[in-house]
C-alpha cells in the first residue's frame, strides 16, 4: 500500500477524466486519491493503472481546472468505501453518497468497499417470492420476484420515471411491508427530473424508507461510475445486516455506460461495439449481479434497472448486454404509448424469467399462472387479427376473431391501462384478468384447468354465459 | 518444485507484468502479491513476463512478490469429482464458501479433491498383470449412478507388484505400485493431476454412429445430435439457450455431464443446484446431481478465471471418457468465454481483429471443440467413450453474423437456431427447424432403423416438407387472407399447426412433458403423420377440413405429449385405431349422402 502522507506534484498529464501522475511509489490499483486543485478545491478519483513510477487516475469530479503546475495528489490507500448504516434511509445523497439535503453527514455503523464482492453462486438461494408493485402489466403478466433483477428498456419522451416513481410509491411485499425498503440510484438525470422524484416521494411518504442517489445531468459525468456502486453497497448493507427487502431502482444505466465509454475513450482503449469498451459485458454484471437472495440471510436485493434505448434500437449494446445478464425485461412501448395508453407496457416482448416460481399459492393466487397464459394467449391472438384486419378488413373475420379483436382492445384499456395512483393488489388484478376473459366462452379457454374455471364462477369472477 | 520470487512492475484490470523470474515458462502459474492471489504466465519476453490473474486486483501494488510454482495449470481427477460444484479453476465452492462465507475474498487456496475422505476401492488386477496407462486397475462406487474406473496414468508402464486389497483409501493413498522395464517401481494413487491446455491422450478416433437422445423432440427428430458429435446453440436473450442446455443437461442419455456457466447468471446455477438433486436419472431412478460436475464463474466472477473455466470442464470430461464413458459437456455460453479472451488480449496491446475479437479466436475455439469426439482410449483394451460438446452462443443483438458466431459454425455440425419470434410467441423450444441442421442424420440413419422403426427417415422428411410449404403458404396468407387457399392447402397449414403444436412445442416445466424417449417421439410423430396423410386423403376426395377439425381424436392427440412414459404404447396404439375408426365413419357418412368427389375405396 501507498504511502499516505506524500504529496505528489508530479502531474504529468491531464487529459479528459484522466490525470497521470509521475514517480509514484507503490500506488496500488483501484485505491482512492484526493486531489488539490489550483482554486482549493478537494477532488476524489480513483487509480486506474499503475506501475513503473507512473499512475493512471480517473477524477469524478472531471479534470476542469487542473494543472501539471500547482495540483496535488495525494493516494490514500483505500479503495473506495461508503459508510453504512440503516439511517440511509430517508436520505437525499449526491452520486457519490454525500448529503445533498442539509441534513448531518452520514453516520457510520461500517465502512463497506462499494465495488462489493461476487456472491459464492453456492450460497445464493434461488429467488421465490414476489414483490407488488401495484401495476397490473408488471404484477400479472411478468411479476418482479424477490432476488431478480429485471431491467425496464424504455426509449426517450416515454414516462419510465413515472412509472419508476410510480413503483417507488406502490411496491411493497403485502403483509411485510415494514421490512422492506427502496434505494433509488439516479444517473445523469435532469434537475427538473430529481426534483419530480423527490417531491413525488414526499409527498406520498415513500421518502421514509427511500434512500436517493442523485447524479444530475450537469454533475460530472465518472461521478455516474460509483452511483449505482454506492446505491448497491446501502442496499446491500440494508438486506444483509438489517434484513430488509430492498428494491434498488437504477436510472439511467445509458447515461452510466456513457460514462464508462468516456473514460475508455481518454485511455485510448480498443473500443468493442459501437465504441463501448469490450468489458462493458462483465462491467454491467458486476453491478446487475448484485441482486440476489443468500441462504440463511432474511433480507434479499431485487434490481429495476432502467435504460432507454437509443432509437428504440434493442439491439444496441446497453440494452442487449442488459438483457443477456439480468432475469428479463419490461418493455416500454412506443405505440402503446401512441394509444394513450399508461402505463405503455408492451406486453409482448416482455418477460421475467423468474416469475414462475414466484407465484400461485400462497404467494399470489393459485390461479396466477393459468390467468396469466390465458391473457398472454388471448392478446396476442388479438394482435394478430389486429395485422390481419389491416388487410382484409374487419367483415372478413369470423365470431371467434371478433371476440379476439375486442378482447385485445379491452385488455389494454382496462388491464395495462391504469391511473397513475390507482395501486392494484395481485387480487384486484387478477380479478380483472377474469372479467376479460369472461368475453369468450368457456371452451375456448385452453390454458386454464376446468377445475380453475369452476372455482372462478364460483367466486361470480368468470362470468361467462 | 522451484520457488523464486519476481515482483509486480504494472497493474492494468486483471493483467499484470512482472520482472525477475528468468526461468518463468509460458502458462506456468505464479502467485502474485502478497495476499498469493492464483495467475498464470500468458506472455514471456526477456526480462519481463505477463501474468493473467484469476482473482480481483484491486489493491494489488508494483513492488510486490511474485512466486513461481513450476507448474502449469491443471486438475485434480479422481473419486469425488461426480456432485460438486467449482470454479473456474476447479476451487470448490462450498469450502469457498466456509472459509469466506457468501462473498468470495481472495488467496483463499483449496484442494479439488478431498484428500482426506476414504472411498471404497475395488481391485480389479492381481500381482503380475502387465499394465499400460489408461488401463483399470480397480473401481470405486462413487455414486449410486456410477462407478469410477481407477486407471493407470501416462507415463507408468509395466508389471503391477503390488495391488491394494479392497478396502477404503484416500486419494493420494498408494494403491498400486508398477515396476517399468528400468525395474524402477512407481507409486500409482486414485487421484490424478493433468494440465488442462492440452488434450489428454487417447488412441484413435472413433466413427459416431449413435445418437445422444436428448428427449427433446424437436432436437431428436430433426436436428439429432451424434455421442461424440459439437453442436452449437446461438440465440439472442430470451430465446431460451440456457433452458434448452439445462434441458440437455438433465434427460441426455450421457452417463456423465459436466456443465459449465462460463460468464453467466448466479441464479441459474442456483438453479441447478437446487433442482437438479431432486430431479431423478430416468434410467437409475437416482438423483441427477450425482452424474454432474459443474463449474460456475457467474459474469461477476473474475474475468481471466473465464477463459479458464472451459478447459477445467474438458479436461474433467475427457478423465471421464478415458474411463470408458459417454460424456456430455454444456458450455453456457462459449460467447463470455471468447469475450474473456478479447477483454485479455485487447490489455495485452494485441492487435484486433474483427470487433475487437483477437486474430486466434478462430483456432481457439476450433482447438476447444476437437477436444470432442468419440475415441479409443488409450488403454489396453478396446475401450471407447465420447464427449460430446454444445455450446451455447449469445451474438449480440441476435444477429448471427457476429464472429463468435461465424467461427463456431465452421467447426460443429449441429445447429440448432433459436428463433426471437418463436420465442416471442412463447413457442418453446424456439428452435428454428427450417433454418437448423445436423450433419449427422446419414450416420445415425442405421440407429434408427434398428431403433426405430423402418419408416423413421421418411417421417421425419415428411413433416420438414410440411413445415417448409407451410411457410410459403402463410406468406402467400399475409398477402390474400386464409379463404383464397384452396382446401387441399388448408390441409397443409393444418397439418403443420399439428406438428408445431401437438409436437414441436414442448414444455420445460411439465413434469412428464419436459422429457420424451426417443421411443414415445417416434410413436407421436407416426401417429400426427398418419393423420396428415389420412386428412390430405380424405380431402383429395372432396371433404372439407372443417368436418375432419371436428374429429374427436385430435383432442386424444393434443394430449399424447403429457401420455405417462409407462403407458404410452398401448395408449398410442388407442389413439391410432381410433384415428382409423372416424376416418373411415366419416367418409362412410358423406359418401352415403353422397357429398364426396370420389367413391370410398
Amino acid at each position: 500500500m501507498s504511502n499516505t502522507s506524500i504529496v505528489y506534484r508530479s502531474v504529468s498529464d491531464v487529459s479528459g477524466p484522466l490525470l497521470i501522475v509521475e514517480n509514484t511509489h507503490d500506488v496500488s490499483y483501484n485505491e482512492v486519491v484526493k486531489v488539490r486543485a489550483p482554486n482549493g478545491e478537494l477532488l476524489t478519483g480513483t487509480v486506474l493503472e499503475t506501475g513503473r513510477g507512473r499512475a493512471i487516475i480517473q477524477v469524478f469530479e472531471g479534470t476542469s481546472g487542473l494543472d501539471a503546475d500547482i495540483t496535488a495528489v495525494r493516494f490514500t490507500g483505500e479503495t473506495m468505501h461508503l459508510p453504512v448504516s440503516t439511517e440511509i434511509l430517508g436520505r437525499v445523497l449526491d452520486g457519490a453518497g454525500n448529503p445533498l439535503d442539509k441534513g448531518p453527514p452520514l453516520t457510520a455503523e461500517d465502512h463497506w468497499d462499494i465495488y462489493g464482492s461476487p456472491i459464492n453462486p453456492y450460497a445464493r438461494q434461488y429467488p421465490r417470492q414476489p414483490i407488488q408493485t401495484g401495476l397490473s402489466s408488471i404484477d400479472g403478466l411478468n411479476t418482479l420476484v424477490r432476488g431478480q433483477k429485471l431491467p425496464i428498456f424504455s426509449g426517450s419522451g416515454l414516462p419510465h420515471n413515472r412509472i419508476a416513481a410510480q413503483i417507488v410509491r406502490q411496491a411493497k411485499i403485502p403483509g411485510e411491508e415494514s421490512d422492506f425498503a427502496i434505494v433509488f440510484g439516479a444517473m445523469g438525470i435532469t434537475a427538473t427530473e430529481a426534483q419530480y422524484f423527490m417531491d413525488s416521494f414526499e409527498e406520498t411518504g415513500a421518502l421514509e424508507h427511500t434512500a436517493l442517489f442523485l447524479n444530475l445531468a450537469n454533475d460530472p459525468a465518472i461521478e455516474r461510475i460509483i452511483t449505482p456502486r454506492a446505491a448497491l453497497t446501502a442496499a446491500e448493507y440494508l438486506a444483509y445486516e438489517s434484513d430488509l427487502h430492498v428494491l434498488v431502482i437504477l436510472t439511467d444505466m445509458t447515461n452510466y455506460a456513457e460514462a464508462l465509454r468516456e473514460i475508455s475513450a481518454a485511455r485510448s482503449e480498443i473500443p468493442g461495439r459501437r465504441g463501448y469498451p469490450g468489458y462493458l459485458y462483465t462491467d454491467l454484471s458486476l453491478i446487475y449481479e448484485r441482486a440476489g437472495r443468500i441462504k440463511g440471510r432474511k433480507g434479499t436485493i431485487t434490481q429495476m434497472p432502467i435504460l432507454s434505448m437509443p432509437q428504440d434500437d434493442m439491439t444496441h449494446p446497453i440494452p442487449d448486454l442488459t438483457g443477456y445478464i439480468t432475469e428479463g425485461q419490461i418493455i416500454v412501448g412506443r405505440s402503446v404509448h401512441r394509444r394513450g395508453i399508461y402505463p405503455p407496457i408492451d406486453p409482448g416482448p416482455s418477460l421475467s424469467r423468474l416469475m414462475k416460481e414466484g407465484i400461485g399459492e400462497g404467494m399470489t393466487r393459485f390461479d396466477h399462472k393459468e390467468v396469466q397464459a390465458q391473457l398472454y394467449y388471448g392478446y396476442s391472438e388479438g394482435c394478430d387479427l389486429r395485422d390481419l384486419v389491416a388487410v382484409v378488413g374487419a367483415e372478413a373475420l369470423t365470431e371467434r376473431d371478433q371476440k379476439y379483436l375486442k378482447f385485445a382492445d379491452r385488455f389494454e384499456a382496462e388491464f395495462i391501462n391504469q391511473g397513475e395512483f390507482e395501486d392494484r393488489s395481485f387480487e384486484q388484478t387478477l380479478d380483472i384478468g377474469w372479467d376479460l376473459l369472461s368475453d369468450f366462452p368457456e371452451r375456448e379457454l385452453k390454458r386454464c384447468d376446468p377445475d380453475t374455471i369452476s372455482w372462478a364462477k364460483n367466486q361470480n369472477l368468470y362470468k361467462s354465459s | 518444485m522451484t520457488e523464486s520470487t519476481g515482483r509486480i512492475e504494472t497493474i492494468a484490470g486483471p493483467v499484470v507484468k512482472c520482472s525477475g523470474l528468468p526461468s518463468v515458462r509460458m502458462y506456468e502459474v505464479v502467485r502474485v502479491g502478497t495476499q498469493k492471489l492464483i495467475g498464470e504466465v500468458i506472455e514471456v519476453s526477456d526480462k519481463e513476463f505477463t501474468a493473467q490473474v484469476y482473482e480481483e486486483t484491486s489493491g494489488l501494488a508494483p513492488g510486490e512478490p511474485v512466486i513461481s510454482t513450476g507448474d502449469s495449470l491443471s486438475v485434480e481427477l479422481g473419486p469425488g469429482l461426480l456432485g460438486a460444484i467449482y470454479d473456474g479453476i476447479q476451487r470448490p465452492l462450498p469450502e469457498l464458501r466456509e472459509m469466506s462465507g457468501d462473498f468470495i475474498s481472495r488467496g483463499l487456496n483449496v484442494d479439488a479433491l478431498n484428500k482426506e475422505k476414504k472411498w471404497e476401492f475395488k481391485p480389479s488386477v492381481e500381482v503380475g498383470a502387465k499394465v499400460s496407462p489408461g488401463d483399470i486397475i480397480g473401481k470405486v462406487p462413487e455414486t449410486g449412478i456410477l462407478t469410477t474406473m481407477i486407471m493407470i496414468p501416462v507415463g507408468v508402464q509395466g508389471e503391477v507388484v503390488e495391488i491394494a486389497s479392497e478396502d477404503e483409501y484416500t486419494v493420494i493413498e498408494t494403491i498400486c505400485k508398477v515396476k517399468d522395464s528400468h525395474g524402477d517401481i512407481h507409486d500409482v494413487i486414485m487421484m490424478q493431476r493433468t494440465p488442462v491446455r492440452v488434450g489428454r491422450g487417447f488412441k484413435d478416433r472413433a466413427p459416431m454412429d449413435t445418437p445422444l437422445l436428448t428427449g427433446q423432440r424437436v432436437i431428436d427428430t430433426f436436428m439429432p445430435q451424434a455421442k461424440g458429435g459439437t453442436g452449437a446453440i446461438p440465440g439472442g436473450f430470451g430465446t431460451g439457450k440456457t433452458v434448452t442446455l439445462h434441458q440437455f443437461a438433465k434427460w441426455a442419455d450421457a452417463q456423465v455431464v459436466v456443465y459449465v456457466g462460463c460468464g453467466e447468471r448466479g441464479n441459474e446455477m442456483t438453479e441447478a443446484l437446487e433442482e437438479w438433486p431432486s430431479l431423478k436419472d430416468p434410467k437409475s431412478g437416482r438423483p441427477l446431481m450425482e452424474r454432474t460436475v459443474l463449474i460456475a464463474n457467474t459474469s461477476n466472477m473474475p474475468v481471466a478465471a473465464r477463459e479458464a473455466s472451459i478447459y477445467v470442464a474438458v479436461t474433467i470430461a475427457e478423465y471421464f471418457r478415458d474411463q470408458g464413458f459417454d460424456v456430455a459437456l454444456m458450455a453456457d455460453s462459449t460467447s463470455r468465454w471468447a469475450e474473456a479472451l478479447r477483454e485479455i488480449s485487447g490489455r495485452l496491446g494485441q492487435l484486433p481483429s474483427e470487433e475487437g475479437y483477437p486474430a486466434y479466436l478462430g483456432s481457439r475455439l476450433a482447438q476447444f471443440y476437437e477436444r470432442g469426439g468419440r475415441v479409443k482410449t488409450l488403454a489396453s483394451d478396446e475401450r471407447l467413450g465420447s464427449i460430446t460438446i454444445c455450446g451455447a452462443v449469445s451474438p449480440p443483438g441476435g444477429d448471427f453474423s457476429e464472429p463468435v458466431t461465424q467461427a463456431t459454425l465452421r467447426i460443429v455440425k449441429v445447429f440448432w437456431a433459436l428463433d426471437k419470434d418463436l420465442a416471442a410467441r412463447r413457442f418453446f423450444p424456439a428452435i428454428n427447424t427450417l433454418t437448423s441442421y445436423s450433419l449427422y442424420h446419414s450416420t445415425l440413419k442405421k440407429w434408427h432403423i434398428e431403433n426405430l422403426g423402418e419408416d423413421w427417415p421418411e417421417l421425419v422428411k415428411e413433416s420438414l416438407a410440411l413445415l417448409q410449404k407451410d411457410q410459403e403458404l402463410r406468406e402467400i396468407v399475409q398477402l390474400v387472407g386464409p379463404d383464397a387457399l384452396p382446401e387441399s392447402e388448408r390441409a397443409i397449414l393444418e397439418a403443420a399447426r399439428m406438428i408445431k403444436e401437438d409436437f414441436l412445442t414442448q414444455s420445460a416445466l411439465h413434469e412428464i412433458d419436459t422429457y420424451s424417449p426417443i421411443g414415445k417421439t417416434y410413436r407421436m410423430l407416426r401417429v400426427i403423420i398418419g393423420f396428415t396423410q389420412r386428412m390430405a386423403a380424405a380431402v383429395k376426395m372432396g371433404v372439407q377440413v372443417k368436418r375432419i377439425l371436428d374429429l374427436s381424436v385430435l383432442d386424444n392427440i393434443a394430449r399424447m405429449k403429457i401420455t405417462p412414459l409407462d403407458t404410452y404404447e398401448e395408449q398410442m396404439d388407442a389413439v391410432e385405431k381410433k384415428m382409423e375408426r372416424e376416418f373411415k365413419s366419416l367418409l362412410q357418412e358423406l359418401s352415403d349422402s353422397g357429398l364426396l368427389s370420389e367413391p370410398v375405396v
